[in-house]
């Protein structure tokens, strides 16, 4: 990208707003949404590959581009609403910074995606990525009651609303949680929260893999009802032995219920943390998977886990694991070559469970996608709804992978 | 009207009306309240109500594998021997089909706790207009890419049809407890609503009738001995583990009293349960004693704009002397005003079309939507400017073009055509 391309941008969008990355490419921080759009219709008219980038911890910021896009602006958390339990916030906002202010008004997003704290709330919605606590309390989507998208084109879109409850037209906001940027940038966000929990428990067990499985299917039997039921391989979890971990959130009544029923004629020996080494507990595992180059998830049920953490731990390596024994799921973070990520997505798909790559570097996303091949007939309708959200395309996103360099 | 009664059947009705080019709409019970389902003179009816199959069970893994004909409580009914239940649970639940939920993405009183069907469908074999088919989501609720299940839920029958539907079952809570607070005021019932959810605890349901709804449900066969001098009335269910419910009981009762409620009573046994929930159920059947005709209208505003709203639309109804009752979702926002007419009075008639207006705009104002779980159907197509602008819904064209480039699935719904631009 010449010098031109960069003086042009500081026209337009002023000198604060446009700096250059370590690679010399123009980087451009809007701070609101009509910003975004503006720079969009602009890319778009002029035929440059732009890429979004939050804090860069999550997903490196490495694909490549023209004009990256910072949603570093996008950083107002435009309102708190406690009463009604819903937030407006801009992409940009660190989700360890929204968890404070919304502590502070007593409200909780009852969401614990993996990585730093301080990830853009957008990085989570745009790649899906939920925690533990998708256990009770459902995946990402469940908590996005809607949003500004700015399309490749420069269009601005609202999906959505910002009440609890809404089924006027169609939910465009789906396309967003998870779609990895491909359906267009989210500028803002409409929340669903909850209440602060009043208490909170985190209990904890370690020992044999089977062991642990076989406890929390016992659990899930019983009708435990928890906000997280985690198991963590010994690398994860910074122990020598695998941690099955329980979170329970709510009034204290029905928390020490659940406490009791999950303690009482238990095989396993159960620690219950203090509530600050609960806290860093969860914190430490969920940064944990930042100790290696590339993310991946598969969507396995709780009784398929053994089979495939059996599989992954032949073909990979036992690696850093966390996993939902209650109600699936499994993330795995490691390093892996193309070709072996290939095998293992092949071999899980024989299984019939998808394998969506969460994170690792340009050349392996480019090369096998975030999500690899689709169902039949499914790519045709992925393929058209990435055009209406960006023609051209404007966005560098490699859903499907394919290429080899 | 066509009634097929197999999976083959249906594929092949789509692909002869795909052939001849011919609009059709998609029913189930045809029990929604939007218009949804209603078909102008140029369009065939696909009835779907044969098409009515639990295909699979799977009490392990929490799962069922549903033709789109099944009725919604018959799930329940059928997973019930497991300990487990489908959440979403309409007023029509005893005749609305699981296929129908599906394309209006149908809430309930339960939602509250459990959440709307979108939460609760995993995957979705599609039959598109085109007759060709595909599969949306995953058994086990991990899309194969981008979430495009997420996206077919709630489409009103404008995306194709779901001919097979696999459901997340949940299970049954070891105790249920449910509650009943009487309040001189709308007002006080709903301020208890915001602090009942503020002190952080999640009933399963939490619902509203006010006055009007009280009187005509204990006038009709399905007293439920509510006060009849109460101003309004709320129905708290909690459930849980026993010892939490308990406590969590005594705590709302505690909330109810400094609300102001009057009274509260208590049932836990199913038969007491049932008793309290009966007038609730069938409050909507209920009006048909007050006049011929009822508009069932659905609406939702953020919880703490609930009282100032809801006198508003009192003061609406009567300004145009008509007679509105309200009974709905207080937990979540979610109003129901329910304008009683009969509808052979043009004059009655128009007051109720031009009330509904005023309804939406004083909901949309206070930051609110123009539909919870109704739809949109062809009742809300004029309102839709009034949350979306032009952009936004030329995109939702564009997305209902993906699945269908000829718009021929239930036509002029959802999105007024004229936004339905081609914009390259």
């Amino acid at each position: 990208m010449n010098d031109s391309v960069f003086m042009r941008l500081r026209h337009t969008f002023g000198e604060m707003m446009v700096e250059r990355d370590r690679d010399g490419r123009p980087r451009v921080i809007p701070d609101s949404a009509e910003g975004v759009a503006e720079l969009c219709g602009l890319a778009h008219a002029n035929a440059w590959r732009v890429r979004v980038e939050g804090q860069g911890t999550w997903m490196p910021a490495d694909a490549p581009a023209d004009i990256a896009l910072a949603t570093r602006g996008l950083g107002r958390i435009v309102q708190i609403a406690p009463a009604d339990l819903v937030a407006t916030v801009e992409a940009g906002v660190p989700v360890a910074l929204l968890r404070r202010e919304l502590e502070a008004a007593g409200a909780w997003l009852a969401i614990d995606p993996p990585g730093r704290p301080d990830r853009t709330i957008g990085s989570v919605v745009a790649t899906g990525t939920a925690g533990p606590l998708r256990h009770g309390l459902g995946p990402v989507r469940d908590h996005i009651l809607g949003g500004t998208i700015v399309t490749g084109d420069g269009r601005v879109i609202k999906a959505g609303g910002s009440v609890v409850k809404n089924v006027a037209g169609y939910d465009l906001t789906k396309l967003q949680v998870g779609g990895f940027g491909a359906f267009g940038v989210v500028t803002q966000l409409h929340l669903r929260l909850r209440a602060l929990p009043a208490h909170r428990v985190t209990l904890t067990a370690r020992g044999d893999r089977d062991l642990l499985t076989h406890q929390a299917r016992a659990l899930m039997e019983r009708g435990l009802v928890a906000s997280s039921l985690e198991l963590f391989s010994p690398a994860l979890a910074a122990e020598a032995e695998w941690v099955l971990a329980i979170q329970l959130t709510g009034t204290e009544a029905g928390v020490e219920a659940e406490v009791t029923g999950a303690i009482e004629g238990a095989e396993t020996a159960w620690t219950r943390l203090a509530p600050e080494s609960g806290a860093a507990f969860w914190q430490a595992t969920a940064r944990a998977a930042l100790d290696a180059p590339l993310t991946f998830r598969l969507g396995v049920f709780p009784d398929g886990l053994d089979e495939m953490l059996d599989l992954l731990a032949d073909k990979l390596d036992t690696g850093l694991v966390s996993a939902g024994p209650g109600q699936g799921m499994l993330r795995w973070s490691g390093d892996a070559s193309v070709e072996t990520l290939r095998s293992v997505r092949h071999l899980a798909a024989e299984r019939e469970i998808p394998l969506t790559l969460e994170r690792g570097p340009w050349a392996l996303r480019n090369a096998v996608g975030h999500f690899g091949a689709y169902r039949e007939g499914v790519g045709r309708l992925v393929s058209k709804l990435r055009s209406t959200f960006d023609p051209d395309p404007t966005f560098a996103v490699a859903l499907e992978g394919g290429a080899d360099d | 009207m066509v009634l097929p009664g197999t999976r083959d059947e249906v594929i092949a009705v789509v692909r002869a009306l795909h052939a001849t080019a011919t609009p059709w709409v998609a029913r189930g019970a045809g029990t929604g309240l939007s218009g949804g389902a209603l078909a102008a003179d140029d369009s065939v009816l696909v009835v779907l109500t044969r098409l009515s199959r639990i295909l699979h069970l799977d009490p392990v893994r929490r799962r069922a594998v549903v033709e789109p004909g099944v009725v919604n409580a018959r799930l329940s009914e059928a997973a019930l021997p497991h300990g487990l239940a489908y959440a979403p649970d309409p007023s029509s639940q005893s005749a609305c089909t699981l296929g129908g939920n599906v394309a209006e993405n149908a809430g309930g009183p339960h939602c509250l706790k459990y959440g709307v069907t979108t939460n609760h469908v995993v995957e979705l074999e599609v039959l598109l207009p085109d007759g060709s088919l595909v599969t949306l989501g995953s058994p086990q609720g991990e899309a194969w890419g981008p979430d495009l299940a997420g996206l077919f839920v709630g489409s009103e029958g404008m995306f194709g049809i779901a001919l097979q539907i696999t459901l997340r079952l949940s299970p049954l809570p070891p105790a249920i407890q449910t509650l009943l607070a009487d309040f001189v005021t709308v007002r006080a019932a709903s301020e208890a609503v915001g602090a009942i959810i503020a002190a952080g605890i999640v009933p399963a349901a939490l619902e509203m009738m006010d006055q009007e709804c009280i009187r005509a449900v204990e006038a009709s066969i399905y007293a439920a001995g509510y006060p009849v001098d109460a101003g309004a009335v709320l129905l708290v269910e909690l459930d849980g583990q026993p010892v939490a419910v308990a406590a969590e009981s005594a705590q709302v009762e505690v909330l109810l009293t400094k609300a102001g409620a009057r009274g509260v009573r208590s049932a836990s046994t199913p038969v007491e349960r049932a008793r309290l929930w009966q007038g609730r159920k069938k409050a909507f059947g209920a009006m048909g004693r007050i006049a011929p005709d009822l508009v069932v209208q659905d609406a939702v505003v953020p919880r703490s704009a609930l009282p100032g709203v809801l006198e508003q639309i009192g003061e609406i109804g009567r300004s145009h002397g008509l007679i509105v009752s309200n009974v709905f979702h207080a937990g979540d926002g979610n109003l129901h005003p329910n304008i009683s007419f009969d509808h052979r009075d043009r004059d009655l008639a128009e007051r109720v079309h031009q009330a509904s207006r005023e309804i939406m705009a004083v909901c949309v104002a206070a930051g609110g939507s123009i539909t919870g779980e109704h739809g949109v159907g062809s009742d809300k197509l004029e309102y839709m400017p009034l949350i979306f602008d032009p952009a936004t819904l030329s995109a939702m064209c564009d997305v209902r073009r993906v699945f269908d480039p000829d718009q021929r699935a239930n036509p002029r719904k959802v999105v007024p055509v004229h936004y339905c631009r081609e914009w390259r």
